[in-house]
């Protein structure tokens, strides 16, 4: 009876180590659990942001109508005649970023064409990495270079205040080019090489099958680029805070000072408002506006590069 | 008269091509200069800055205490220890917390992810998160560190928003390293009988773990630099002991926002000789993953 039992148990243990071990199916389970709340943590992420901000932005505005916010044109929340329009600092975001846009756009693609045209693979490796460098530096060294070596340089030919947008915008168009850069070199050198050739065998030159082909071809990749380019500009902070200086005010003029979204949250969170204060609640208001901005310019931006993929896969 | 015209036409037509043609490569010259140049000014500028900032801080960076001493009122004296501190805290934080969850959540997506709706929704999602801006993650650290959690202004806070907005790039960038295992390696484990995770962590982990460094390497050396966020949770500028987990704490970026915006001209160059630190970290950090990198591509 027992040698019976011994034996089954002995084969039994033998072909269960080959199929399959209920300890180790616990541990697996265990594990794959703890992988998906690590995923988890994003999604959690997420809905932390949305409800955090929206809920003292709804708070807010119960305390200032909507028409304020969205139709005045003053914005001087901290002065004792308050004005609560959000336009000064969309002016002052879409200001600076329009000038950093003037800069990545040109300076993006040029560096990506070159990269994938014209350089020999040995050198792409080399300068690829070191133009991607101007990405790694950190935004308040670009707002210190801004205000203390390119504001008083362009001083020598234009009348700037000593905080404008006009640097500031330029510095952070060199920190975007990168950006723009790099997602468009990807889509070029996404176009089928059937492409270039059937150009070169039509008998145009390798600038004419840049302009007419390539850079036609790889357009969607290269307008996900520029607006993921517009969406850092607007949500970018230390560069504006340190070198486009706090004045909210309606100008198109580069050479003034003026604030943008995120310098305003940057001034607004020194400590200074405690919390439940309405100061403390337009810090929630701005930057509700901001993420829904730069969330939408995201989603284009990744809707149209996805749409891209789909044409050469 | 008219066929001889048409032949006319079709010779001289055919001269102005061969004209042309050169024409038409010159100025493709005339570009391949241009695209180069605008491939040079980027890196002539960070030529141009680093010079700029080594001119205005090497000679403040090599004085005495810079790096020992606690924040001073007056420009040429005292040091930036508690910013030293706070970054390196920080650092060491967003490495324990960012790194493992982000690899988990990437070999999840990976390895484990069914072909869902809901995962779909997680990928996106985080691709959504990576272009949010750094200040908005601000907002968040404030909400749920600062006041649902009660940490307060403390250095934990920040620590873990920074976590928070790294989190991302780790896990994308970590995905395609995972994805670049080839699948033959799994399969050749599964062959020999051994379950799913012991196939990832023997094999696929080891195989991808120079690519997930790169992933480190970036999100940390942007986490050292980011200030935006930081300055919302509430990082101040004045410290004048070394911060602790739960306490308020300074960084790097933040001193050197702070030297900024103070008028008196000398801390001009405390903050350039700040941003000279501040690079040395992130060079250091650099080369750490580098080398780790280097020892396990060989090894593997």
């Amino acid at each position: 009876m027992s040698t019976i039992n011994h034996h089954n148990g002995f084969q039994e243990g033998s072909r269960r180590s080959l199929e399959k071990n209920p300890s180790e199916d616990i541990t697996e389970n265990i594990i794959a659990t703890i992988l998906f709340c690590c995923g988890l943590v994003s999604v959690l992420t997420t809905f932390g942001i949305v409800i955090i901000i929206f809920q003292v932005t709804f708070e807010f505005f119960q305390e200032v109508p909507l028409a304020d916010f969205f139709l005045d044109t003053k914005w001087t929340p901290l002065f004792a005649e308050r004005h609560f329009g959000i336009w000064p600092l969309i002016a002052g975001t879409f200001l600076t970023t329009l000038t950093a846009m003037a800069v990545a756009i040109p300076l993006g693609l040029s560096s990506a064409i070159y990269l994938s045209e014209y350089a020999q693979p040995k050198v792409a490796a080399i300068l690829r990495p070191a133009v991607e460098l101007l990405a790694g530096i950190p935004t308040v060294v670009y707002g210190y270079f801004a205000l203390l070596f390119v504001t008083p340089f362009l001083r020598n030919f234009l009348p700037l205040e000593i905080f404008n947008a006009m640097s500031a915008g330029l510095m952070m168009g060199i920190m975007i080019t990168p950006t723009v850069g790099s997602i468009s070199l990807d889509a070029i050198q996404a176009v089928p090489n059937s492409l270039r050739e059937g150009a070169y065998a039509l008998g145009i030159t390798k600038l004419e099958s840049i302009f007419k082909v390539l850079l036609p071809a790889a357009l969607s990749g290269i307008t996900a680029s520029i607006i993921l380019g517009i969406s850092r500009a607007v949500g970018e902070t230390m560069t504006v805070v340190i070198a486009a200086g706090q004045q909210p005010k309606l100008t198109v003029n580069l050479m003034e000072s003026v604030e943008t979204m995120t310098a305003y949250m940057a001034q607004i969170s020194g400590g200074d408002s405690p919390r439940g204060s309405l100061n403390f609640k337009t810090l929630y208001a701005v930057g509700a506006v901001l993420f829904l901005l730069t969330l939408a310019l995201n989603i284009v931006s990744y809707w149209i590069s996805h749409r891209f993929k789909e044409k050469y896969d | 008269m008219a066929t001889s015209y048409q032949g006319n036409n079709f010779i001289d037509s055919s001269a102005e091509f061969t004209d042309n043609i050169e024409k038409r490569e010159s100025l493709g010259k005339v570009f391949e200069i241009i695209f180069l140049l605008g491939l040079l000014i980027g890196l002539f500028i960070l030529a141009l800055l680093v010079f700029d900032i080594c001119q205005d801080g090497l000679a403040r960076f090599l004085t005495p205490g810079f790096l020992t001493e606690t924040p001073s009122r007056f420009p040429d004296e005292g040091g930036i220890r508690p910013a030293i501190v706070g970054s390196i805290l920080l650092a060491i934080i967003v490495m324990l917390v960012a790194v493992p969850i982000g690899v988990g959540a990437a070999l999840y997506l990976e390895e484990y992810a069914p072909k869902a709706w809901w995962t779909a929704i997680i990928e996106i999602n985080i691709s959504n998160l990576a272009g949010v801006p750094s200040i908005v993650y601000g907002l968040l650290g404030l909400g749920v560190f600062n006041y649902l959690l009660g940490f307060g202004p403390a250095l934990i806070s920040g620590a873990l928003t920074l976590s928070l907005l790294s989190l991302p790039v780790i896990i994308v960038t970590s995905r395609e390293a995972i994805r670049a295992v080839p699948d033959s390696l799994r399969y050749a484990s599964y062959g020999l009988g051994v379950t799913k995770w012991q196939t990832i962590y023997h094999h696929v982990i080891p195989y991808a773990i120079p690519g997930i460094l790169t992933g480190v390497i970036i999100s940390v050396s942007r986490a050292v630099g980011d200030a935006a966020c930081l300055l919302v949770v509430g990082a101040v500028s004045f410290l004048t002991f070394d911060p602790g987990l739960f306490q308020r704490f300074m960084a790097l970026p933040i001193q050197i926002f702070s030297y900024l915006s103070r008028p008196e001209p000398g801390f001009a160059n405390s903050s350039a000789a700040t941003i000279i630190v501040m690079m040395l970290l992130i060079l250091v950090l650099n080369g750490i993953a580098i080398y780790v990198r280097q020892r396990f591509s060989i090894t593997r």
